[in-house]
């Protein structure tokens, strides 16, 4: 099994999982390299993404696995290969053999940046700390059986409130991304439900890493 | 992308659709440009994206140095809101700039209902509606496709219009536009001139004058105009250009596919089709040709479907050739090839055969019409036999599923005919009893109705529609002879059939309608959650047309047509004697067995109708 580790930015953030999916199988045909297909009656390219991703998320730290029929391709190649063939905003960084069991994928260092209409209001950074570090903040999520009310506080190991600029103020996290899951959107959610005042105009969701459950960075 | 963008994405479907940046899309620097094309379809992303001659004109236009043509979709309903209530102007996904920058703005039109959306983008674009609103050579409007076939609906709106097929010219156009560009022209200059390429229709410089009836009297040419517009036709497809180089989009569209049409024109002559006349003549494209851009085309886009398309590409004489070589490639590959609209003869039994991709859920018959008799009179070359042996060699292989389509409301049509279509059904049922190998899953039989439209340019185009009452009448009377729980019966909205047939055939005076149902909202006429037929019917009122007079009327003989100064090729003559022969019963033999003469074949000089 092969791994590629891709950066997802720009307008490609608005490409679904099951999309992109389809955009990878088609950018290995137009490299001229040659899935692996599964057996079966109804046989599929071999492509998989870890943690499947929000529409409207950028990333520079996705895993695709992939096996290929090509035999002795170097790693550096398919990078150039599947390079040249990809569109604006997905870009393969770089290509190794084997890694680490997607499983072990434990926690995502994510960036949210709060774009607020005029300037960030003078006391969102201090209240909004606050806020994530209760002992227990809970916030709704929409399960597949309806809401259901969750716990984000236990899926956040660190949070820190930076401003980057006079409209923008940047959340920077580390939560819980596979057993559980905490989505970023989440934090904005509680935002919503308990600062209104302090909701930005929009927010743009960032992944950065991802680790394992020691902090190592997952590869 | 620019921040508002940024902000209005999240909150809308399928934002992928409207930041382009699809792999093969064509980026050009703005210094080696001199004329920018804004190309705008109708209707949403995934079904413009899956338009062939949008991709064909895309790449003719992006081939022109100094040219540069970027695509325009209309954007869905939530899509629109957010635009107006944040102030944003229509753009076009390449360059993400404005249409209001562009100098020309083009349409593609294959669909009546989508008139609205026509008006709705000129609005979100910023652009007055009317031809005689707009000023200037900035922001020229001008249209093709199927439906410009009869312009006249769309007459106040569209500067011109560009008949037939637009491979050769398109590129004449745009050039005489760089030069008026260049040479500062007024916007009359540009028009009288571009008046002058054959094919080009501009509607302004004809006043239609009518009878007290309400019927057309005359149609007056002005400023040096033809008293005839004859839509343009390409001569040798083999060395047409063809998009090998297709945008691959990158969110799922409707026909997510590469697409290879084989020849263009249609031999059979079905009477109430309007492309199997107006696309006439047949013209070949060679099984080489084809070949080599099946394989370009799947090499660059990395798709792996690909359709032989055409009208019935079971009568594309290098079918076998084509596909002998097609289909170990396609296997080698992983491609699936899918061969759509194949009539039921021996060779296309063989071939769907042989094509691994046929899944066992694709077996489609549009017979349209119920007894033979009626069949005869549409002229639809289908039997009973033919349908039950196709049937009976597909149950005993293991299908199970049948798709059966008709029309309700056809000339001539009794409720004898009405009833022959449960007979049919019943048939094919009985043939599955006796043909079936796998008896386990059952059988389904889904049978559709649709509200006969007359069409302009075919021998039915005079003919009466009947009331939407009538046609509901004759689906619960359908409905009531089916027996057997295997059906599943669909019929159209008669709702929106019977506006298509208004726009379809309609003179100068509809375009009123069209824009006062748009003020009234509607929009997106074409998908059910928006269609709304109470601002369409307000509208009639308010523009006191009698929608009557152009649906349940029918059109007399000797009437002067709203589109008789538009020749397909196809005589009216010719159209009339078809038009007899039906009504006697008679049918016309495929143009391969013997020429019927319709005419088209005048629109050929160097090659000849290859029927």
């Amino acid at each position: 099994m092969l791994r590629a580790v891709f950066e997802k930015q720009g307008n490609a953030i608005w490409i679904s999982h099951l999309d992109l999916m389809r955009l990878f199988q088609r950018a290995f045909k137009r490299a001229g390299l040659h899935l692996k297909h599964t057996q079966g009656f109804n046989p599929r390219p071999s492509v998989s993404i870890a943690l499947p991703m929000a529409v409207g998320v950028a990333s520079r730290c996705e895993l695709l696995d992939f096996e290929i029929e090509d035999e002795g391709v170097a790693c550096q190649q398919i990078v150039s290969l599947l390079n040249g063939a990809l569109i604006p905003g997905v870009k393969v960084l770089e290509v190794y053999e084997g890694g680490r069991k997607q499983r072990d994928i434990a926690l995502l260092q994510c960036a949210i940046d709060l774009h607020y209409k005029n300037k960030i209001p003078a006391k969102a950074p201090a209240s909004l700390e606050k806020l994530f570090a209760q002992d227990s903040l809970m916030v709704t999520k929409n399960g597949k059986n309806g809401p259901v009310e969750q716990d984000i506080i236990p899926m956040i190991q660190a949070i820190a409130l930076e401003p980057l600029d006079a409209k923008t103020l940047r959340i920077r996290a580390t939560i819980c991304c596979q057993n559980p899951a905490l989505n970023p959107a989440q934090l904005v959610a509680a935002i919503a439900a308990n600062k209104k005042s302090y909701m930005p105009e929009y927010a743009e969701y960032f992944r950065e890493e991802i680790f394992d459950s020691s902090h190592n960075v997952f590869r | 992308m620019n921040e508002l963008l940024r902000k209005i994405l999240p909150t809308v479907q399928k934002p992928g659709r409207y930041t382009g940046g699809e792999f093969n899309e064509v980026k050009k620097d703005l210094k080696d440009v001199r004329v920018r094309v804004a190309y705008c379809f109708p209707d949403t992303y995934e079904i413009g994206m899956s338009n062939v001659g949008m991709r064909i004109l895309y790449g003719v236009m992006n081939e022109m140095e100094g040219v540069w043509c970027e695509r325009v979709f209309a954007p869905w309903s939530d899509m629109e809101k957010a635009m107006l209530e944040n102030n944003m102007y229509l753009w076009a996904l390449e360059s993400q700039d404005p249409v209001i920058d562009f100098d020309m703005i083009a349409f593609t039109v294959g669909y009546e209902m989508s008139y609205t959306n026509i008006l709705n983008m000129l609005r979100l674009s910023g652009l007055p509606l009317r031809t005689r609103e707009r000023m200037g050579l900035k922001g020229i409007v001008f249209a093709g496709g199927v439906c410009t076939f009869n312009p006249e609906p769309l007459a106040e709106f569209i500067d011109f219009f560009s008949l037939g097929e637009g491979e050769e010219s398109t590129p004449e156009i745009i050039a005489l536009y760089d030069k008026a560009k260049q040479e500062r022209w007024t916007r009359g200059m540009f028009l009288k001139e571009v008046a002058k390429i054959p094919g080009v229709y501009v509607p302004s410089f004809y006043d239609a004058v009518y009878n007290e009836d309400g019927t057309l009297k005359e149609m007056i040419p002005k400023e040096g105009a033809p008293a005839t517009v004859t839509k343009r036709i390409v001569e040798d497809l083999d060395n047409a250009y063809y998009p090998t180089k297709m945008i691959v989009p990158s969110t799922e569209i409707v026909h997510d596919r590469a697409n290879l049409e084989v020849f263009r024109g249609c031999i059979r002559g079905c009477r109430f089709c309007q492309a199997g006349f107006s696309c006439r003549p047949v013209r070949k494209k060679s099984p080489e040709v084809l070949y080599r851009q099946a394989v370009e085309t799947l090499e660059n886009s990395g798709i792996n479907e690909i359709t032989l398309s055409s009208l019935s590409t079971s009568d594309y004489r290098g079918l076998k050739e084509l596909t002998d070589e097609l289909i170990p490639y396609c296997e080698q590959q992983r491609v699936s090839l899918s061969v759509p609209s194949l009539r039921a003869d021996n060779f296309s039994r063989e071939l769907m055969e042989k094509l691994q991709t046929v899944r066992k859920t694709g077996l489609t018959f549009a017979p349209e019409a119920g007894t033979q008799r009626l069949r005869d009179v549409i002229n639809k070359n289908l039997t009973e036999e033919e349908i039950l042996t196709t049937c009976a060699n597909a149950f005993s292989g293991g299908w199970n599923n049948v798709k059966l389509y008709f029309m309700l409301g056809l000339p001539t049509e009794t409720d004898e005919d009405v009833l022959g279509i449960a007979e049919l059904v019943y048939k094919v049922i009985q043939t599955w009893k006796e043909h079936a190998s796998n008896k386990k899953r059952g059988l389904r039989v889904h049978v559709a109705t649709a509200f006969f439209v007359p069409k302009p340019h075919t021998p039915f185009q005079w003919e009466q529609q009947i009331t939407p009452q009538e046609y509901l009448r004759r689906c619960k009377l359908l409905k009531s002879h089916f027996y057997s729980k295997s059906i599943e019966y669909d019929y159209h909205d008669p709702a929106l059939s019977r506006l298509e047939a208004v726009f379809t055939r309609g003179d100068r005076r509809v375009g009123s309608v069209i824009a006062e149902a748009f003020k009234r909202g509607a929009r997106l006429d074409g998908w059910d959650e928006h269609f709304n037929n109470e601002a369409w019917m307000q509208a009639f009122e308010r523009c006191k047309l009698d929608i009557n007079f152009y649906t349940t009327r029918g059109y007399a003989e000797d009437e002067l047509l709203p589109w008789d100064h538009i020749d397909v090729g196809v005589t009216k003559k010719f159209l009339l004697k078809e038009r007899h022969r039906a009504m006697e019963g008679l049918v016309t033999p495929d143009c391969r067995e013997k020429c019927a003469g319709c005419g088209a074949n005048c629109l050929l000089k160097e090659v000849a109708c290859d029927a």
